[in-house]
């Protein structure tokens, strides 16, 4: 029910838009949104996209979580010494 | 797949997992508010990878368990008017009502069709010009603003047999409620996609009256264990406030448009919810101005008593209070196949996760 | 010759069932046992151990991307012998036709049977016609029923008797296609998608794997309920444990998109091409070699295996590690797939 899944924009007519998720083409409501672009990502909800998924936000959590590793990483390597 | 795939990575959730472990071992109960959590967490089987200090609870996110038994009985007398066709999310079909349920009342020749979205529900009442179609709104603010949507776009398409029947609710109330209850947690896991729509502003208040964290979650294994592992932080270092895991889509102001929309077709009422009661202003009701596609304003029916099931103790549940296996119908009478409660019946719901998972 | 829709004179024995039976199904399904048109299919078996199956189908929609009721029909029933260790020989085919029905559909359907009964080796030697008033069957339901030998030596195979600690679990390929094939086609939501039915008959590729010695415990095809069910009735019917690694099951990425979208897990849904198989440890790399060879098994691979561990369960390693319990499906997650 609360099932959101990404989606990928590849057209867009007035307030509605074709989005991919993984091979299967749906059409999507882009009323609840702004500024909508081809090629942009948006959470899908229940037929409409409900928000943009930001790529920027995305690689920056990503760099974090990696950053997390790498001193674990870290931590572990002198532990070894 | 982009935006999935990175998010189950496994060195990652193994990584998370570890770094959750060394924080402490004092044992520390997290709330999760969403169904779509409770559901993601039982898919991965996340409580199988967690410290055993770490306790998962699961609070009344489901909005098919939270829904009154009353709103069931009102979908099926709908039902059995000859003139309408009801249209629904797939969930509440098999929800119990006092006497019958809507995949039943289908079986006696009821026109009751499950949607993927709102925007079919319109298409049916174009196709059907002299039925009345009753959409039926169940969800938190994720959901709300596609029905508000609904709604503007039968004004704005000229449909005339489109009812809205909502029982959307709010998720505050409840999340300030269950505290006051007594239940006593660390910390909740926010629910992602409500956020989205509302923003992280929604929690501001609940740290510093409660003294716990809230931590907005995404729904991959990287997103829940990160947030879990947020929360973790915050309990260890007393440090108790709202934060975004979940960045990506959520923001602390949310979806200012989506929120318009709400504001502009719902109006706030008192509402019941199975395990907290009534709480104040947590129901979204289609507000004076669209009234023509209120199903309850305008189509008269008569609805059977109420009748709750003894035994079942699903508001308990609901509340992280008691554990499904408390339960003296569970597992026995109350199975997926045979639902007494709510909680059972949704896939989404805390004892149909704990019967896959945990038995 | 014949109008363009079916009548009610198709199904009642006279001049214009006659002219249906000639002229469609005699001549596409083409065979001497046919051909005699006697009220029994008058039959020779090498072997008084019979295998026997039937099953109707009344899927909707009929046509479907990948096939329709009828290549299910054959293919179905063809499996359902196959997965017993038998070889399929013979099939009767049932019609219950609504009047109105297109007779350019009929032909559609009927020379899809004929082609996946060639391509299966089977022939189709009997039938029936019946049409029902407008209203009173959904276009068109088909029954058919299937013979095949069996051999002794593969008797076990459908029971399991033969099942240990150890043994290897094996599919041969991707799941999921059928019911997602089937969903997309319902226009329940405005999709476009390249999803195909895996409809196929298996009964070449089975026989494969069993003349080459592979020590097979059991098998059963993988249809509605999908692999979850095959795999929740197996453990709690032999009290053994299943581990299945989800990793290692393959599902297209459409289908996983679509599956996703709609909340459906994949485990649980339908197909019409895929057979499980519980194989001695020591073949299980030879079988899933012999599969993969096949067209029907390119995608073969062992997905887990029996344990003496939580008998009676049947637990999912996740993607990520974690382990949860596979239960059988309460309800019915699509209707009328099959």
């Amino acid at each position: 029910m609360c099932l959101s899944i990404p989606a990928k924009v590849i057209s867009i007519n007035e307030d509605k838009a074709i989005v991919t998720v993984g091979g299967t083409e749906i059409e999507a409501s882009i009323q609840l949104l702004d500024d909508v672009k081809i090629n942009d990502y948006v959470l899908l909800h229940t037929g409409f996209a409900i928000e943009k998924i930001s790529e920027e936000e995305a690689m920056e959590a990503m760099r974090v979580l990696k950053e997390l590793g790498e001193i674990d990483q870290q931590i572990r390597d002198s532990e070894d010494k | 797949m982009q935006y999935i795939d990175e998010y189950r990575d496994r060195e990652l959730t193994e990584l998370l997992v570890k770094k959750i472990s060394e924080i402490t071992t004092s044992e520390i109960r997290l709330m999760e508010v969403c169904g779509g959590h409770t559901w993601a967490i039982q898919k991965f089987g996340i409580p199988s990878l967690l410290p055993s200090n770490i306790r998962l609870l699961s609070g009344p996110g489901c909005p098919v368990c939270v829904t009154s038994r009353k709103y069931i009985d009102q979908a099926v007398a709908y039902s059995r008017l000859s003139d309408v066709i009801i249209t629904t999310y797939g969930d509440l079909i098999r929800v119990p009502g006092s006497s019958s349920t809507l995949n039943e009342e289908t079986g006696k020749g009821a026109d009751v069709r499950i949607v993927y979205s709102v925007l079919d529900a319109l298409k049916i009442a174009k196709d059907n010009p002299s039925k009345k179609i009753v959409f039926l709104g169940i969800g938190f603010e994720t959901t709300a603003p596609a029905s508000a949507a609904g709604v503007l776009n039968a004004v704005k398409e000229g449909i005339n047999n489109f009812y809205l029947f909502s029982s959307h609710k709010l998720m505050p109330p409840a999340l300030n409620a269950l505290i006051d209850e007594g239940v006593k947690i660390h910390g909740y896991i926010a629910p992602g996609h409500v956020s989205t729509i509302t923003g992280s502003k929604i929690y501001e208040e609940i740290p510093p009256k409660y003294g716990i964290g809230c931590v907005v979650a995404g729904f991959e294994p990287v997103d829940i264990l990160q947030s879990i592992y947020m929360l973790v932080k915050q309990v260890h270092e007393k440090d108790f406030r709202v934060e975004i895991q979940y960045k990506r889509v959520v923001s602390r102001e949310g979806n200012l448009k989506a929120q318009a929309v709400l504001n502009e077709v719902f109006s706030l009422r008192d509402d019941w919810w199975r395990g907290l009661g009534v709480l104040k202003e947590s129901g979204m009701c289609v507000s004076e101005k669209y009234s023509i596609y209120d199903a309850e304003k305008m189509i008269p029916v008569e609805v059977e008593e109420t009748r709750e099931d003894k035994g079942c103790i699903c508001g308990e549940i609901l509340k992280g209070i008691k554990t499904p296996k408390e339960c003296k119908l569970f597992g026995k009478i109350c199975t997926p196949a045979n639902p007494v409660g709510a909680c059972m019946v949704s896939s989404e719901g805390a004892c149909s996760a704990h019967y896959k998972f945990n038995r | 010759m014949m109008g363009k829709n079916i009548l009610l004179g198709h199904g009642s024995g006279g001049k214009l069932s006659h002219d249906l039976i000639g002229s469609l199904f005699v001549k596409y399904f083409d065979n001497p046992v046919l051909k005699a048109q006697t009220d029994s299919a008058l039959l020779e078996l090498e072997s008084s151990s019979v295998a026997f199956t039937t099953d109707s189908y009344v899927v909707d929609p009929i046509f479907f991307p990948g096939g329709n009721i009828g290549k299910l029909a054959i293919c179905g029933t063809v499996n359902d012998l196959a997965v017993s260790g038998a070889k399929p020989l013979y099939i009767s085919s049932a019609f219950i036709i609504e009047e109105g029905f297109p007779l350019e559909d009929l032909e559609r359907i009927v020379a899809a049977m004929a082609d996946e009964a060639k391509k299966a080796g089977v022939l189709i030697v009997t039938g029936d016609t019946k049409v029902v008033n407008k209203g009173q069957c959904d276009k068109i339901f088909i029954n058919s029923s299937g013979i095949g030998v069996l051999e002794t030596k593969f008797k076990h195979i459908s029971t399991g008797e033969k099942i240990v600690a150890g043994d290897r679990i094996i599919i041969n390929g991707t799941i999921a296609d059928h019911g997602m094939a089937i969903m997309a086609s319902r226009n329940f939501v405005n999709f476009r998608t390249e999803i195909n039915s895996d409809c196929a008959p298996l009964n070449h590729m089975i026989r494969q794997i069993l003349d080459a010695g592979c020590e097979i415990k059991f098998m059963r095809d993988a249809t509605r309920g999908g692999i979850a069910t095959v795999l929740c009735e197996l453990a709690e019917n032999k009290n053994l444990g299943i581990s299945i690694n989800e990793l290692s099951v393959k599902v297209n990425e459409p289908v996983r998109g679509m599956c996703e979208l709609l909340g459906f897990d994949p485990f649980y849904v339908a197909n019409e091409g895929k057979v499980i198989m519980v194989v001695a440890e020591k073949d299980a790399a030879k079988a899933v070699e012999i599969l993969k060879k096949n067209e029907y098994g390119k995608d073969a691979s062992i997905i887990g295996e029996i344990t003496g561990s939580h008998p009676g369960k049947t637990v999912l390693v996740t993607e990520i590690g974690g382990k949860r319990i596979i239960d059988m499906l309460a309800g019915e997650q699509l209707p009328r797939i099959c």
